[in-house]
């Protein structure tokens, strides 16, 4: 009795989770569909690039400083006992570059923008915009996704990039005070050590994170039921499942990369 | 014309409309009434193609629109403006913005000329100098009213009014009413009007349905509506609380002790 309710309920547990993934895999779909359809909205994608790129810049260089900190610290921890403080830099540039950056940074961004696409969208959605949009004959996905969409993927890896070098500073701050390394020779360090591919490897996640940002965002938002409350909750869940999906992309990416290409 | 045949649409497990039939006559004015929660907007919606029909036809100028597909249904869209309930009012743009929504996104129009249009189709719903505010800043009725100008903006051939008059004060309620009488008499735009304002319906109407239980119970002038001898619709028109509908739904009403 309780394994058959228990198979059962798992049974449309993992159906709605393929469920899921179909919804999201039509909208994105859709999206890179109505990308290339004109007439083309540069304003509507600039105003978005501008909400995302600027506004999560500050936060998300405050962090990556102190992660760069932190890893430099951690590392110290142990290399000044084997007398090797000289290999800190390339931890630093490597660790921050191919996986902490474009995580952390992605993070963030799921935080403050994908939380907001939701919300946004999903007040459209229970005060019939988006059904007025539709009404109107213009596709809620080309007008509201593809603008969304199009902003993350270009400025997550720029927030990416900049997360990159202040991290870089950050790890500088605890070497070069605190520690026995020069400041030449802590960038000669970083510079040896890191190679394009740890960075292209980094930048290429991030567009992934960034459709998996909008896709989700855009999709609980457009699904929404409910007024004010079902809102609410559908910006808890989008930022929810968008961590859990970075992350496990991420991981994927980490292993694809280092098993199969051997990057 | 809307030729509407045999409707069916539930939500969950809830029957909203039940094999509908009704038909809009090219430049017609068609007022629908019935309770609340009867199925008024859904049934616009349908139309209008916001929700798809379980079953039944919708022919609009002969196309079946239940059968077309989506890029299909945005040419007739163009034709067919709709005044939503609520308002819909688009809350990231300014009003002006709103009622030139068609126009900067679908033809090619210079500025001066779209500013022109949002001025007139504001003019005609009695607003003037609110262009630059944003639609929280508006009052309910004033909300609806731009959204009406909204879609006059577009000129479409048929308009769906989901009651155009319920929040704004009776004075603009009339001039809406003769709006709308205006709009067919000089355009022949097709109205579907929907409302629980009986006077304002038997100004507008050419011809009123009533809804009950998902389909139409009457459809006649308003003449004819006013003079039934059908229970139900007697109780609804005459807005009487005791009567067959209320008894049909168990509804006893309070009293204060
Ligand atoms: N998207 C939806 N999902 C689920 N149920 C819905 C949906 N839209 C409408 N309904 C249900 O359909 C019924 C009819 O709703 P509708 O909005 O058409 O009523 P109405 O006749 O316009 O009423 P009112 O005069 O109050 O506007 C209601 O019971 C409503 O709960
Ligand atoms: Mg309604």
């Amino acid at each position: 009795m309780t394994t058959s309710v228990l198979i059962s309920r798992s049974g449309s547990m993992i159906a709605r989770f393929f469920e899921y993934m179909g919804e999201l895999t039509i909208i994105w779909t859709q999206t890179l569909g109505w990308i290339f359809v004109p007439p083309f909205h540069g304003r509507r994608f600039l105003e978005q690039a501008r909400r995302i790129g600027p506004g999560s810049f500050f936060i998300s260089a405050l962090v990556a400083f102190f992660v760069g900190m932190i890893i430099a610290l951690q590392m110290a921890y142990m290399m000044v006992r084997l007398s090797a403080e000289i290999y800190i830099p390339n931890v630093v540039a490597v660790s921050l570059t191919r996986e902490l950056a474009p995580v952390l940074t992605a993070l963030i961004v799921a935080g403050r923008i994908g939380a907001g696409i939701t919300a946004e969208i999903g007040s459209m959605t229970v005060t019939e915009q988006v059904d007025a949009l539709r009404a109107f004959a213009c596709d809620p996905v080309k007008y509201l996704v593809v603008p969304r969409f199009l902003g993350l993927v270009v400025m997550l890896p720029i927030l990416t990039v900049f997360a990159d070098l202040i991290g870089i500073m950050g790890g500088y701050m605890i070497c070069v005070n605190k520690l026995s390394v020069t400041a030449p020779m802590y960038f000669t360090m970083v510079i040896q050590s890191l190679a394009i591919k740890d960075i292209v490897t980094g930048l290429i996640k991030t567009i992934f994170f960034g459709m998996i940002i909008a896709i989700v965002g855009c999709h609980q938002g457009l699904t929404v039921k409910g007024g004010a409350e079902g809102v609410g909750r559908a910006t808890t869940v989008s930022v929810v499942r968008s961590f859990i999906m970075i992350i496990i992309t991420d991981c994927m990416f980490t292993t694809l990369f280092y098993f199969v290409f051997n990057v | 014309m809307i030729e509407i045949h045999g409707l069916s649409k539930s939500f969950e497990e809830r029957q909203v409309l039940n094999n509908l039939d009704l038909t809009i006559k090219t430049g017609e004015t068609k007022v629908i009434i019935g309770r609340s929660g009867v199925g008024k907007s859904v049934l616009l919606k349908n139309i209008i193609g916001l929700v798809r029909p379980d079953s039944g036809s919708i022919k609009i100028n002969g196309v079946d629109v239940t059968r077309i597909s989506e890029k299909e249904y945005n040419k007739i869209r163009m034709e067919i403006g709709m005044v939503f309930q609520g308002g819909a009012l688009f809350d990231s743009m300014t009003v002006g913005e709103n009622v030139a929504f068609v126009l900067s996104e679908f033809m090619d129009l210079d500025q001066k000329t779209i500013q022109d249009k949002i001025v007139d189709a504001l003019a005609l719903v009695g607003l003037k100098g609110v262009e630059k505010m944003m639609p929280s800043k508006l009052s309910g009725g004033m909300k609806k009213r731009v959204s009406l100008a909204r879609v006059l903006c577009m000129e479409p051939q048929i308009i769906l009014y989901d009651e155009p008059t319920s929040e704004v004060d009776p004075i603009m309620a009339d001039a809406i009413n003769n709006l709308i009488i205006e709009l067919r008499d000089k355009l022949k735009v097709t109205s579907i009007v929907v409302t629980h304002d009986m006077n304002a319906a038997y100004k507008v109407a050419d011809s009123i349905a009533m809804f009950y239980h998902g389909h139409v119970i009457a459809d006649g002038t308003p003449d004819q509506i006013r003079n039934t001898t059908h229970p139900v619709v007697r109780q609804f028109i005459h807005g009487l609380a005791y009567g067959p509908i209320t008894e049909d739904e168990n509804l006893v009403f309070g009293h204060v002790k």
